[in-house]
């Protein structure tokens, strides 16, 4: 009997971390995106290290119940790094540079993880931002380093892996990005579905139970806090290096403000859902800034305030409903390989 | 010294008036509203208009920012807030966010991005000594007007029938409504008072802190800081709180001016990190 139920769990959870036909389409889209669209190149680069950054801030969000307003203090510490190392030539191989601002915003994440482990959601919100407001600071009372106000300039990334030099048209820029997606999003699947992810989803939804069945939440909130700093390192040195410049900006509480509203659109606790915020709020911004370049804001501040009053529940409930016609339509196909993970009372 | 002292007081005691209407309102309805600047922004430029513009009598300016401001609030309170107390923590804060940018932009796209000033009436400028402190006229103002507005605050919380069914419905909603206090229509008033109490401190403090548009971003922290290190059960707290953080930002930015800014920041998440419940919370029984 017993046997027979960890059996139906364990297959039950293989079948969720099966790759779905959608998942498949997604990322094929994204391939064919490199050939069908040269001319978009800058703005899918935009989207892909956002998309990252979104993904960063769904870990802790979405998925341990964290809500931080002070996101982009990772992002910027990766940005800074990154450029650092490019400009003074200390690492000047990209993607190894990458890692090294991934860690250095981990760091950073593992240090000031333990002061959103107290206190309320309101205490969280302003430590979070707290944070961010220092860095932002730091940054710009040390203009000797980051350049202060100006922001960091006379940056110059070297070939990536030795041989890839970006271009002006951000063809490079786009696949490499693209790339660093892809794979930091293969690693946080897998994180997700491991049974360290399941852990994360018991703390989310009642950290007192997940405590007395031997999870211990402070470990798993410091671990996922640290991982989702190195993801948004990671992007800020995308940003900075595909750019080749970082500014105070990257500190920014509307940077953070805009971060929540992209992964709010996509929805939160679904790993796409920050891709598909970073495909939708860019094409979003990139609109409305031409129709009024200077108030965009405006615009932005409305869409928040729709979201919320319509209800977030009926937006996801949207997306839903497309992941569940996606899935019927190819349940219908007869390929056994394309048997989308479903608990068994459903469809019946 | 006593002259920063001072500088830092008048400083305080305007925080404590922008910032006592959201940590009455975050208390009573558990509502994070990150709006609240907004309010105080509205308030110093209604005051402007008057002022500058259609040349009524500074006074009778701010007193109007108060009465507009707090109608203001009541209609917002009404119309949108409403909606959002049973909402999750994420959504108000996604909602009043919204807000901010909102209003940010409007003021930008009405009266422009650069920084106004308020016409200040001449008996107000300048500065006079007494026992070798200088004193600035517009913040010996700013105390006494604070000054009266809290004491004014403290009597009718303590002192009239609205006071006890306000603080009745802090401690335990739930109870006070099983009591028969009308919970909804004390919060909308409170809220209302208090989003005026932000217009006053928006236009009194246009002044000081300087009215542009990005003022509620600009401020926000400052609020927020000033709740959740005094917390939300009483106005002494706020009150105690908003007076250390005027005195350490204004004698920060005195001593260390490149340092200043993080004064004020490593207080607040040292604060948070000794007291995460506010310097004089009680344990909360929500």
């Amino acid at each position: 009997m017993n046997a027979g139920i960890i059996k139906q769990v364990t297959q039950h959870l293989v079948n969720r971390a099966r790759w779905s036909a959608m998942e498949y389409a997604f990322w094929l889209a994204a391939l064919a995106s490199i050939f069908l669209l040269p001319s978009r190149h800058l703005i899918l680069t935009e989207v892909a290290w956002l998309g990252l950054f979104a993904l960063s801030l769904d870990l802790i969000l979405g998925y341990a119940g964290i809500i931080s307003l002070g996101h982009a203090a990772f992002f910027g510490v990766g940005s800074y790094v990154a450029a650092l190392l490019a400009k003074h030539a200390i690492i000047a191989e990209p993607v190894l540079a990458l890692v090294v601002s991934g860690i250095a915003a981990a760091f950073l994440g593992f240090a000031t993880s333990f002061l959103v482990l107290r206190g309320s959601d309101l205490t969280r919100l302003m430590v979070t931002l707290g944070v961010a407001l220092i860095m932002r600071e730091i940054a710009n009372q040390i203009p000797e380093i980051t350049g202060g106000a100006d922001g960091l300039q006379g940056v110059v990334i070297a070939p990536i892996l030795g041989t890839f030099q970006l271009d002006i048209f951000g063809h490079v820029a786009y696949v490499y990005c693209l790339l660093v997606l892809f794979v930091l999003f293969l690693l946080a699947r897998r994180i997700i579905y491991s049974p360290f992810g399941l852990s994360l989803r018991a703390v989310k939804g009642n950290p007192l139970r997940s405590a007395l069945i031997g999870i211990s939440v402070n470990g798993r909130l410091v671990a996922v806090y640290t991982l989702a700093a190195f993801y948004a390192g990671v992007a800020g040195a995308l940003l900075a290096q595909t750019t080749a410049f970082a500014s105070l900006d990257v500190f920014s509480f509307e940077r953070s403000a805009d971060l929540l509203l992209v992964l709010i659109i996509g929805g939160t606790g679904y790993l796409y859902g920050g891709l598909i915020g970073a495909v939708i709020f860019k094409l979003m911004q990139d609109w409305i800034a031409n129709l009024t370049p200077q108030y965009w804001q405006f615009w932005i501040g409305l869409v928040l305030v729709l979201i919320v009053l319509v209800g977030r529940d009926r937006i996801g409930l949207g997306t839903g409903m497309v992941r569940a016609l996606g899935q019927r339509a190819v349940r219908r196909l007869p390929i056994p390989a394309f048997r989308i993970a479903a608990p068994p009372a459903e469809g019946r | 010294m006593l002259t920063i002292l001072f500088d830092g007081i008048a400083y305080g005691m305007l925080l404590f008036v922008l910032a006592c209407g959201l940590s009455v309102t975050l208390g009573l309805m558990n509502f994070v509203n990150l709006a609240h600047g907004a309010f105080a922004m509205a308030g110093g430029y209604i005051t402007l208009i008057l002022v500058n513009r259609a040349g009524v009598p500074f006074f009778a300016g701010l007193v109007i920012a108060f009465a507009v401001t707090a109608v203001l609030g009541a209609l917002f309170e009404r119309t949108l807030y409403v909606h959002l107390y049973s909402k999750t923590h994420l959504d108000q804060v996604l909602f009043t966010i919204g807000l901010v940018f909102m209003s940010v932009a409007a003021v930008d796209y009405v009266m422009g991005s650069q920084q106004v000033f308020i016409q200040i009436p001449s008996v107000l400028q300048g500065r006079f000594e007494l026992f070798g402190i200088g004193i600035g006229r517009y913040r010996l103002l700013i105390i006494i007007v604070c000054g009266i507005l809290t004491i004014g605050l403290q009597l009718i919380l303590s002192g009239t029938r609205f006071g006890s069914r306000l603080r009745a419905s802090v401690d335990d909603a739930r109870v006070a409504r099983g009591l028969g206090i009308n919970v909804n229509r004390v919060f909308t008033l409170t809220f209302a008072f208090g989003s005026g109490l932000a217009g006053l401190g928006g236009a009194l403090g246009a002044e000081i802190l300087g009215l542009d548009p990005t003022f509620p971003l600009k401020y926000m922290v400052y609020f927020l800081i000033v709740v959740t290190v005094g917390g939300t059960s009483s106005i002494t707290g706020p009150f105690v709180a908003s007076l250390l953080i005027g005195i350490a930002d204004v004698t920060g930015k005195y001593y260390v001016p490149k340092f200043g800014a993080f004064v004020i920041y490593t207080i607040m998440i040292v604060l948070l990190l000794v007291r995460p419940q506010g310097l004089f919370a009680r344990a909360a029984g929500k």
